[in-house]
């Protein structure tokens, strides 16, 4: 089962319940997919058995054969290719690697260049398997770093990955195959506004939801008004609570130290593939 | 020789728009006939690359010069690409700053005028994240 982990606001405690989750249960492969700042490693202290560059395929232009037709530069939906009558840009940045452009060349002028974007890593806490990307600074690009996490997915296994916060691309395909996604809110007006974008999203993606509260205590209530008119299970609540703030800010996952919540997670987990059918 | 100023609506009387890239509409002149043409900026909604794909237009309309209020990096680039000679910091109507021009009262400029995004209005940067 792929269970993808979610919120809308960021901040809201994603990774502290993916995390949670992960170590409450037996032999899991768990992917950080915020790639622009991964953090489930800082509380895991993964033991790293692997690590490769993740590239994107980028035009590069073989300049005697380029006739300035522009072809290219019009095919390109995202501007990435400029073509003057006597000089040709490229910009990499702007660049989503379809390979478009590749194709619509008449003269063969462009080959296929690759773009650095960032790092893919993969390591080891006893059973406990941590995929995760890191995109390189400045790169804007998500999308592509995040399918290479994905294609690392073990379907032997219990999946669980950790998604971005927002819910445009990088969320999308991240929950995208997922058999459930939990969306970890705080009752907060900030927290309930980006829910309901974040389901809406789900909704659309045809992936079954439910919520975890975090932080329960502050705010008011309309996180969970909105969940029972909308029909979303409330499937755990994790209070306000220093020492949960505190074990986080020193890496530690809080149910190291809180053992009565391991019972809480597992009993989550069992919900969730209830809910999901499986 | 043909200058295009980039402008906030469809005419002469139009004020000189002060985005380059994401302007609604660039007035492409005739020095010589004062003739005119207007064209819909198509890049002034692009999620990104705007500046570039507004180069692409009126470089293929035969423009060698462009009046405009800022150009980005990526515009200024493919502009120095184009071979078109960039005039920023012009405001008021296109017709008064074509006249300037003509006088030779305003200057050409060498490096970019703002950073990349400056047209996109505030809120709407798409490398932001959604906190």
């Amino acid at each position: 089962m792929i269970v993808s982990i979610a919120s809308g606001k960021g901040g809201t405690g994603k990774t502290s319940v993916a995390v949670n989750l992960a170590i409450s249960l037996e032999g899991v492969q768990l992917l950080d997919c915020d790639v622009e700042e991964p953090n489930a490693h800082l509380l895991l202290h993964p033991k790293i058995i692997h690590e490769k560059p993740v590239y994107t395929p980028i035009p590069t232009l073989n300049e005697e054969m380029c006739d300035h037709c522009g072809k290219c530069a019009s095919f390109c939906q995202y501007n990435a290719i400029f073509v003057g009558y006597k000089k040709v840009l490229i910009f990499p940045e702007l660049c989503h690697g379809c390979g478009g452009c590749f194709l619509v060349c008449p003269k063969k002028a462009i080959v296929e260049g690759k773009h650095r974007i960032g790092t893919l890593k993969q390591g080891f806490v006893g059973n406990l398997e941590l995929v995760y990307g890191e995109l390189e600074v400045g790169e804007p690009m998500a999308v592509p770093l995040i399918r290479e996490v994905k294609r690392h997915i073990d379907k032997g296994r219990n999946v669980i990955i950790d998604a971005p916060p927002g819910a445009s691309c990088p969320v999308i395909e991240t929950a995208k195959g997922s058999d459930f996604c939990i969306l970890v809110s705080e009752p907060t007006l900030f927290g309930l506004y980006d829910l309901k974008t974040t389901v809406q999203v789900l909704r659309d993606m045809k992936i079954p939801l439910g919520v975890v509260v975090n932080k329960a205590g502050i705010g008011d209530r309309k996180v969970y008004e909105y969940c029972k008119e909308e029909g979303i299970p409330i499937l755990l609540e994790i209070p306000f609570q220093r020492k949960i703030a505190e074990l986080y800010s020193r890496g530690i996952p809080f149910i190291q130290e809180m053992q009565e919540w391991k019972e809480e997670f597992r009993r989550l987990f069992e919900d969730v593939k209830r809910l999901a059918g499986k | 020789m043909k200058i295009c100023v980039s402008a906030t609506a469809d005419s002469l009387d139009a004020q000189v728009d002060p985005r380059f890239g994401r302007c609604p509409y660039f007035i492409i002149i005739d020095l010589e006939t004062m003739q005119f043409e207007v064209i819909p900026n198509l890049a002034s909604g692009a999620m990104g690359g705007a500046g570039i794909q507004a180069v692409q237009t009126i470089a293929n309309k035969g423009a060698k010069v462009v009046i405009t209020g800022n150009v980005g990096p990526n515009a200024f680039q493919a502009l120095s690409a184009a071979g078109i000679k960039i005039v920023t910091g012009a405001h008021g109507t296109v017709r008064e700053v074509v006249e300037k021009y003509k006088r030779g009262e305003l200057k050409g400029t060498s490096a970019p005028t703002v950073g990349g995004h400056f047209g996109m209005g505030g809120g709407r940067g798409w490398r932001q994240r959604p906190w």
